[in-house]
C-alpha cells in the first residue's frame, strides 16, 4: 500500500469532534416503522416519477419510480407492502417544504423483489453498467444527491488522475462513514473496485481524518491483504477537509478552478457511502433502499449509528434511540456545521441524510446577539476558500452586489467556518446565502425581461405586419379600378433615384440586423454561462434553447447579408445595359458596374480595416481597370448612336417615360419608407403619409400603364380596335394576378402563423382552436380558384389577339417564370423548415409527421412540371419569333418596315422593363408587409427579386440575340 | 416542543466574544500601565479613571439618544478600551479637561457620529489625542521627568497628582520635562552627538526610563499575538519598516539623525505598534494589506519625527493610513480558492 503526499489548505478550523458518543453502540437496525415515506426529489435534478398507484402491492426492492430526464434518478420500495397515498408530505429541506412522496404501508413480510445482480460487470460495456447504476437509483450520498451514472459520465471530460473516495467526514457528531467502513470494509473496496473499472484513474486514494483510527486500521489491512493499488490517505482532522474542493486541495495540491468541476482537472470523487451502495447494487442486485445514519446528540438516550431504510420518519428513529422529548430543542438533519433544522420529526430519511441530531439547549444553544462586525479577521483567518468574509459581510449587508461578486461571493462553500469563530455572533453564511440568492434573483428576472421584450418585439412585428397587409390589400382594390388616362404624366420630383440605393438600404438594414442579433446573442450566451454556473438547471435549458435560436437568426441573417451583396450587381448591370443594344457595350456596362460594385465592397473593407495592404492593393487595381472600363465604354458609346439612328426617336420617348417611371416608384419606396418610420414611432402623420403612398403608387401605376400603352400603339398602330381589347385584357390580368399574390401571400402568412403556434409548443388541438388554419384553407382555396381564373383567361387574351401574338405568349412565359420561382421559393422554404426541425432535435418520425415532407415533395413536382413547360413554351416562343422574320424581311425589303422591326423588339424590351417595374412594386408591397425582424420574408423577398432580375437579363439577352440575328 | 429553526452553522466557538477581544486588549495594556505608573506616579492611573468614566458616560448618552439598548453595547468594552488606550497616551499631569475632551471627542465624534462600533473609519483614540494635541500643545507636551524624580525619590505623591491635574501645581515646572523625541526635536543646530551628551531629556536615566516603557507595550503585544487577537503582520511591518527608514537614514547623516534603536524604543513605538496600528475597525482586513498598511504608519511616523512639527508621529502615522486602508483593502484581496491569481481594485462586470 502507498501512503499519499498530504498538502494542506487555507484556513480551517477545529470544533469539538463529539464523535465518540455515537460510537458507544453497534450498528442498530430500527424495526419497521408504520410507514415508509419516500419523496420523489431525493437527489439533484428532475424528481422521480411514479411507476405504482395508490394501492398498488409492492415487493422489496421494486422500483416504484423511475428517472424523469437525464439528471434524475430511480426510486425502489424498500419494503413490501402496499402504496397508501401518493401525496404531498413534509420532506426533509432547509425550508422545510412539501413534496409529492410515495407512502407505502409495509406489510411487514419484508419480501424481496427478484434481484438480478450484474456479476459480469467487466465483460458489460461502461454504457451499461452506468445504465444499471441508474436504475439501482443510485445517488452521491455525501449530502447533495448528485446522480452518480451523471458523475460518472462526466468524469470521462478528461482523463482522470485522481478518482477520491471521500471517508474524510469531517463534520463534528457525525460517524455514520465511519462506521459504515468499520463494517463493510471489504464492500467498500468491492465497490471502490468498480468504479475504478469505471473511470479508469491513475491513482484512487481514499482521504480520510485521522480520528478514525480504527476504520483507518480496518481498511489499511484489507488494502494490503489484497494487495490493491488504493491509496490510504490519512488527513489531519480539521474542519472542512471533507468538503469536495478542500478535500482535492489536501490530497492533490490541485485546485478546483471557480466555476469548474472537479472532472475538469482530471478529478472525482466519491463517498464512502456510494461506493458501498455501487458495490451491493452490481455483486446483490440491491437498489440503493437503505444507508447509515447517526442518530447523536444531548437528547437521546441511546445515540448510535443505525442502518436505516429510506422513508423511515424521523420520529420513528428518535423513538429507536430512546429521546428526551423533554431535552430535544433543536433537530438537525446533518452536521452541526451545515445541516439544517427541522420542524417537526415526521421527515422522513432519504438517500442523503447522513446524521440526526438531537440537541438539547445546552448542547447547542440559541445564538448570541449578533454585535457589530469589528473586522478582527478571524474569518478571514478561518476560510478555507481564502475569501475576506469580513468585506463579504459589509457589501452584502450594503446590497452592493457587484462588490460582493467582485469579492468572489461565489466562491463561498458557505462551511459556516466564518460564522463559528465570529466574536460579533454575526451569521455571516445567512447574509452570503440571502446575498447569493438576491444575486441569482436579480439574474433570473433580467432573463425573464429579456424574454418579455422578445415575446413585445415579435407581437408588435406581427401587427406591423398584419397592418401592413390591410393596407396592401386596400391598395389592391385601388388598383383594381385604375384611371384609364392613358398619357397621363405627372411631373415627377426631379429627383434622380439610383437603382443601388434600394439594395444598399437592405444590406445596411441586415447589418444593423445583424450587430443586433449579435449583441443579443452575446448576452444570452453570458447569462447561459451563469446559469450553468450557479446551476439553475430550469434556467438552463430555456437559455440554451435561447442561444441556439439566436445563433440561428444571426446565421440566416448573415447569409441573407451574402446574399444582398451579389445581388446589388446583377441590379445595376441590368440597369446599366438597359438602353444601348450592342453587346459589346452591354458587355464594357456591365464591366464597370462591376468593377465599380467591387471597388465599392473592397473600399468598405479598407474602411474597416484601414491598415490593410492587400486591399488598398486591390483598391489601386480595381480603380485601373474601372477606368480602362469606362474609356472602353465611353469609345463604343461614341459608335453605337450612329449606328442606332434609327432606333433613337422612339427609343427617346420611351427613356423618358422609363425616367419618369424610375422617379415615380423612386418617390413610392420614398412615401413607404416614410410610412414605416411613421409606424414604428407611432406617428400622428401616418395617415397623411399612407395618403402620399397611395398618390405616388398610383402615379407608378400610371407610368407604368403608358409605358405599356405606347408599346400597343406602337406595335399596332392600325389595330385601334383590338389594342383596346388588349389593354383591357391586360388590366384584367393584371388585377388578376395581383389577387393571386395577395392570396399567395396570404397563405404564407397563414402557414407561418401556424408554424409559429407550433413552435411555441401549442398542441394541436390549440392550433385547430386558433382561427390560422381557416385562414389558410380560405386562402388556399382562393388562391385555386384565382389560379383557374387565371387560366382561363390567359387563353381568351391570347385567343382574340392575333397580331400580338408575341406580347400575350411573353405574358404567359412571364407567367410561368413567376409560378416557377414560387415553386422554387415553396421547395426551399419546405427545404428550410425540414432542416429547422432537425436542428430542433425533432427525429425523423416527427418530421415525417409534419406537413414540410409532403409539400417539399409537391413544391419539387409542380417545378418539374412548370420547367418542362417552360421549356416546351420557349420552343414555341422561338418559333413564334421565327415565324414573323420573313414578315419583317417583307417589310424590310419595303424599306418602310424597318421602323415596325425595331418596334417589335422594343416591345419586348419594354416587356421587360415592366416586368420589372412589377417585380419591383410587388418587391415593396411585399416589404411593407414584412416586420423589420423578420429574416425569412425578407430572405424571400431578395430571393424573388433576383429570380425576376436574371429572368428579365434572360430575356433581354434573348431579345438583343434574336435582334442580331434580324 | 416549539423546536429552533436557524440555518447554519449551529455552533460557535466558546467563550470568545467581542467583549473578551476588547477586555484581552485592555488586559495587555496593564505591564505598560505599571511601567508608567512606578515611572510617572499615579497621575497616568488618575488619568484612566478619568477617562473611562467620561468614556462610558459619553457612549451610554449617545446610544440613549440612538435609541440603543445601552447596556447591551457598554458592555461590549469598547468604550473602555478607547479610554484606556487614550488614558495612557495622554501625559500623566496633564488637566482633567484635556483628557475629557480627547475621550469626548473620540466616543462622541470619531466612533458614535460614525455608526458606533465597527463603523468608524478612524481610529477614535488617535482622532482624541490628535484634537488635544492640536488644540491644547502646552499642556500636552509636559511630560514629568523621570531620572530626577527615581534619583531624589521626589515623586509627585497621589495627592500632589490629583492636584495637577483637577487644579494647578504651582511647582510643576520643577517636575516636568521633554521626552527624549522632544527633546532631540528641539537640539536645533547641536549635531546627534552633542545633544545626547547635552540635552537632558537624552540622557540615560530618561532613555532607559522610555525604554521600560516600549518593553512592557512589547510585552502585551506578544501577549495578544499569542492570543491570536491581533496578528504579527502590522506590528512587525510597522517597527521593521521604522528600522528600516531610521538605519537608512542615520547611516546618509549620522550626525543629524538618531539610531534605530532610539527610534524603536522611545515615544509611543511599540504601543502604536501593537495597541493603536492593529485596531482591526479602521485597519486594512487582508495579510497583505496590513504588511502595507503597518509599514506606511511606519514611514510616516518616522518623517513627523524627523522633519514634522511634532516630536512623535504615531497618532498622525495611523490617521492618515485610515484613510488609505479601504484603497489598500482593494488591492490586496487574496486569492480566492480555485482562481490563478488575486483580484485586484474593483473591476466590476470583468469578473473571470
Amino acid at each position: 500500500m502507498q501512503t499519499a503526499t498530504i498538502f494542506s489548505f487555507h484556513g480551517g478550523i477545529h470544533p469539538p469532534e463529539n464523535k465518540a458518543q455515537s460510537l458507544q453502540l453497534p450498528l442498530g437496525k430500527p424495526s419497521l416503522p408504520r410507514e415508509l415515506i419516500l419523496p420523489l426529489g431525493q437527489h439533484i435534478g428532475q424528481s422521480s416519477r411514479p411507476l405504482v398507484k395508490v394501492g398498488d402491492s409492492v415487493l422489496k426492492g421494486e422500483t416504484i419510480a423511475i428517472n424523469n430526464g437525464f439528471l434524475s434518478s430511480f426510486l425502489h420500495a424498500p419494503t413490501s407492502g402496499t402504496v397508501s397515498a401518493i401525496e404531498e408530505r413534509l420532506i426533509a429541506h432547509p425550508s422545510g417544504l412539501s413534496d409529492l412522496c410515495i407512502v407505502i404501508k409495509p406489510d411487514g413480510q419484508d419480501t424481496w423483489t427478484t434481484l438480478a445482480p450484474l456479476y459480469d460487470w467487466q465483460e458489460n460495456s461502461r454504457t451499461d453498467v452506468l445504465a444499471y447504476l441508474s436504475e439501482m437509483g443510485i445517488v452521491g450520498m455525501g449530502g447533495a444527491g448528485f446522480p452518480t451514472q451523471v458523475k460518472l459520465q462526466g468524469a470521462h471530460k478528461n482523463p482522470l488522475t485522481h478518482f477520491i473516495i471521500n471517508a474524510a467526514e469531517c463534520e463534528p457528531y457525525i460517524t455514520a462513514d465511519d462506521m459504515l467502513i468499520r463494517e463493510k470494509t471489504l464492500e467498500l473496496v468491492l465497490g471502490i473496485e468498480i468504479l475504478q473499472h469505471l473511470v479508469e484513474a491513475d491513482n484512487v486514494v481514499i482521504g480520510i481524518e485521522d480520528n478514525k483510527p480504527t476504520a483507518i486500521a480496518a481498511l489499511k489491512a484489507l488494502i494490503t491483504q489484497r494487495k490493491s493499488k488504493i491509496q490510504l490517505a490519512v488527513v489531519p482532522t480539521k474542519y472542512p477537509s471533507g468538503g469536495e474542493k478542500q478535500l482535492i486541495q489536501l490530497l492533490t495540491g490541485k485546485e478546483v478552478p471557480s466555476g469548474q468541476y472537479p472532472a475538469d482537472i482530471g478529478i472525482l470523487c466519491q463517498n464512502v457511502g456510494t461506493c458501498v451502495a455501487v458495490h451491493d447494487s452490481i455483486y446483490l442486485g440491491k437498489p440503493l433502499i437503505s444507508r447509515f445514519t447517526t442518530l447523536t446528540g444531548d437528547a437521546l438516550n441511546a445515540p448510535q449509528n443505525v442502518e436505516v431504510l429510506l422513508g423511515t420518519p424521523v420520529a420513528h428513529l428518535l423513538d429507536y434511540a430512546d429521546s428526551a422529548a423533554d431535552k430535544l430543542h433543536r433537530l438537525v438533519m446533518g452536521g452541526p456545521m451545515m445541516g439544517y433544522t427541522l420542524d417537526s420529526a415526521a421527515v422522513p430519511i432519504v438517500k442523503t441524510s447522513n446524521c440526526i441530531l438531537a440537541a438539547s439547549k445546552k448542547e447547542l444553544p440559541a445564538p448570541a446577539p449578533e454585535q457589530a462586525c469589528i473586522r478582527c479577521g478571524m474569518c478571514e483567518q478561518a476560510c478555507p476558500a481564502s475569501l475576506l468574509p469580513q468585506q463579504l459581510l459589509w457589501f452584502s449587508k450594503s446590497q452592493e452586489h457587484e462588490k460582493a461578486e467582485h469579492h468572489n461571493l461565489f466562491d463561498c462553500i458557505e462551511c459556516g467556518a466564518c460564522s463559528y469563530v465570529c466574536p460579533s455572533s454575526i451569521p455571516l453564511v445567512q447574509y452570503y446565502r440571502h446575498s447569493k440568492s438576491s444575486i441569482r434573483e436579480a439574474r433570473e428576472s433580467n432573463v425573464k425581461a429579456d424574454l418579455a421584450k422578445q415575446r413585445f418585439e415579435a407581437r408588435k412585428a406581427r401587427q406591423d405586419a398584419e397592418a401592413a397587409e390591410k393596407e396592401a390589400k386596400r391598395l389592391a382594390r385601388q388598383k383594381a379600378a385604375p384611371s384609364k388616362s392613358a398619357g397621363d404624366k405627372k411631373a415627377a420630383p426631379a429627383k434622380v433615384a439610383p437603382t443601388a440605393a434600394p439594395i444598399s438600404d437592405d444590406t445596411k438594414k441586415l447589418k444593423v440586423d445583424i450587430a443586433i442579433g449579435k449583441s443579443k446573442l452575446k448576452k444570452l450566451q453570458k447569462q447561459l454561462l451563469e446559469a450553468q454556473e450557479a446551476e439553475h438547471v430550469e434556467d438552463i435549458n430555456a437559455l440554451q434553447l435561447h442561444v441556439s435560436e439566436q445563433e440561428k437568426n444571426v446565421a440566416s441573417l448573415e447569409e441573407q447579408l451574402a446574399k444582398t451583396a451579389p445581388a446589388a450587381t446583377p441590379a445595376q448591370a441590368p440597369a446599366a445595359a438597359k438602353a444601348p443594344v450592342s453587346d459589346e457595350l452591354k458587355k464594357a456596362k456591365i464591366d464597370v458596374a462591376l468593377i465599380g460594385v467591387k471597388l465599392k465592397k473592397v473600399q468598405k473593407q479598407l474602411e474597416a480595416t484601414p491598415d490593410d495592404q492587400e486591399l488598398k492593393d486591390k483598391v489601386a487595381s480595381f480603380e485601373a481597370d474601372l477606368s480602362k472600363a469606362q474609356a472602353a465604354l465611353s469609345a463604343l458609346g461614341a459608335s453605337t448612336p450612329a449606328a442606332a439612328a434609327p432606333k433613337a426617336a422612339i427609343s427617346d420617348d420611351l427613356k423618358k417615360l422609363k425616367i419618369d417611371a424610375a422617379i415615380a416608384k423612386a418617390a413610392v419606396k420614398k412615401v413607404e419608407k416614410a410610412l414605416k418610420k411613421a409606424e414604428e414611432i407611432q406617428a400622428p402623420e401616418i395617415d397623411a403619409i399612407r395618403q402620399q403612398l397611395q398618390e405616388a403608387q398610383k402615379r407608378a401605376d400610371d407610368l407604368e400603364k403608358a409605358l405599356l400603352n405606347p408599346v400597343s400603339t406602337a406595335a399596332q398602330p392600325t389595330a385601334k380596335t383590338n389594342e383596346t381589347a388588349t389593354n383591357l385584357d391586360a388590366d384584367a390580368a393584371k388585377k388578376r394576378k395581383i389577387d393571386l399574390a395577395i392570396a399567395k401571400a396570404g397563405i404564407k402568412k397563414a402557414e407561418k402563423n401556424i408554424a409559429l403556434l407550433k413552435e411555441q409548443g401549442k398542441d394541436e388541438a390549440e392550433i385547430k382552436a386558433s382561427e390560422w388554419p381557416q385562414k389558410l384553407i380560405e386562402a388556399q382555396n382562393k388562391l385555386a380558384a384565382l389560379e383557374k381564373e387565371q387560366e382561363t383567361a390567359a387563353p381568351i387574351t391570347t385567343a382574340p389577339t392575333v397580331s400580338p401574338a408575341a406580347p400575350a405568349d411573353a405574358d404567359a412565359a412571364k407567367k410561368r417564370k413567376i409560378d416557377l420561382a414560387i415553386a422554387k421559393a415553396g421547395i426551399k422554404k419546405a427545404e428550410k423548415n425540414i432542416t429547422l426541425l432537425k436542428e430542433q432535435g425533432k427525429d425523423e418520425a416527427e418530421i415525417k409527421a409534419s406537413e414540410w415532407p409532403q409539400k417539399l415533395a409537391d413544391a419539387q413536382d409542380k417545378l418539374a412540371t412548370l420547367e418542362k413547360e417552360q421549356g416546351a413554351n420557349s420552343d414555341t416562343a422561338t418559333v413564334k419569333s421565327a415565324k414573323p422574320e420573313p414578315k419583317q424581311v417583307e417589310a424590310k425589303a419595303e424599306s418602310i418596315a424597318t421602323p415596325e422591326a425595331d418596334v417589335a423588339t422594343q416591345v419586348k424590351k419594354q416587356k421587360i422593363a415592366a416586368a420589372m417595374a412589377k417585380a419591383q412594386i410587388n418587391k415593396l408591397t411585399k416589404r411593407l408587409e414584412s416586420a423589420p425582424e423578420d429574416a425569412e420574408y425578407i430572405q424571400q423577398e431578395i430571393e424573388a427579386t433576383r429570380q425576376k432580375q436574371q429572368d428579365a437579363e434572360a430575356l433581354l439577352a434573348q431579345l438583343t440575340h434574336s435582334q442580331d440575328n434580324t | 416542543m416549539a423546536l429552533l429553526r436557524i440555518t447554519s452553522p449551529h455552533t460557535q466557538r466558546a467563550g470568545h466574544r467581542t467583549a473578551w477581544v476588547m477586555q484581552m486588549v485592555i488586559l495587555a495594556t496593564i505591564p505598560g500601565i505599571i511601567v508608567q505608573s512606578w515611572l510617572f506616579g499615579w497621575g497616568t492611573l488618575i488619568n484612566l479613571v478619568i477617562a473611562c468614566i467620561t468614556a462610558l458616560a459619553s457612549e451610554a448618552a449617545i446610544l440613549a439618544i440612538r435609541r440603543r439598548a445601552v447596556g447591551f453595547f457598554l458592555k461590549d468594552y469598547s468604550a473602555l478600551l478607547t479610554a484606556v488606550l487614550l488614558g495612557v497616551a495622554l501625559p500623566p499631569i496633564v488637566p482633567w479637561w484635556v483628557t475629557v475632551t480627547a475621550v469626548g471627542f473620540a466616543i462622541i465624534f470619531a466612533k458614535q457620529l460614525y455608526g458606533g462600533l465597527g463603523n468608524n473609519p478612524f481610529n477614535p483614540a488617535m482622532v482624541g489625542y490628535a484634537i488635544v494635541l492640536v488644540s491644547f500643545p502646552v499642556p500636552m507636551s509636559q511630560w514629568l521627568g523621570v531620572q530626577d524624580i527615581i534619583a531624589s525619590g521626589n515623586t509627585l505623591s497621589f495627592m500632589q497628582s490629583l492636584q495637577a491635574i483637577f487644579h494647578h501645581l504651582p511647582a510643576v515646572d520643577a517636575y516636568t520635562m521633554a521626552t527624549p523625541l522632544d527633546g532631540f526635536k528641539h537640539k536645533d543646530l547641536l549635531d546627534s552627538q552633542t545633544a545626547f551628551s547635552t540635552i537632558p531629556a537624552l540622557q540615560a536615566a530618561s532613555l532607559n526610563s522610555w525604554l521600560w516603557v516600549n518593553l512592557a507595550y512589547l510585552a502585551g503585544g506578544l501577549a495578544l499575538l499569542w492570543l491570536r487577537i491581533i496578528t504579527w503582520h502590522t506590528p512587525v511591518a510597522l517597527l521593521a519598516a521604522l528600522f528600516v527608514m531610521a538605519t537608512v537614514f542615520h547611516l546618509i547623516d549620522p550626525n543629524n539623525t538618531a539610531t534605530p534603536l532610539f527610534h524603536l524604543t522611545t515615544g509611543a513605538a511599540m504601543f502604536g505598534a501593537f495597541f493603536i496600528a492593529t485596531d482591526p475597525v479602521s485597519s486594512c482586513t487582508s495579510n497583505r494589506g496590513k504588511l502595507i498598511y503597518g509599514a506606511g504608519i511606519a514611514i510616516l511616523i518616522y518623517i513627523i519625527r524627523s522633519w514634522g512639527g511634532y516630536p512623535d508621529g504615531v497618532a498622525f502615522g495611523v490617521l492618515l493610513m485610515n484613510f488609505a486602508a479601504p484603497l489598500i483593502d482593494y488591492y490586496t484581496q487574496p486569492r480566492t480558492y480555485g482562481h490563478k491569481k488575486a483580484k485586484t481594485g474593483l473591476k466590476i462586470g470583468e469578473d473571470n
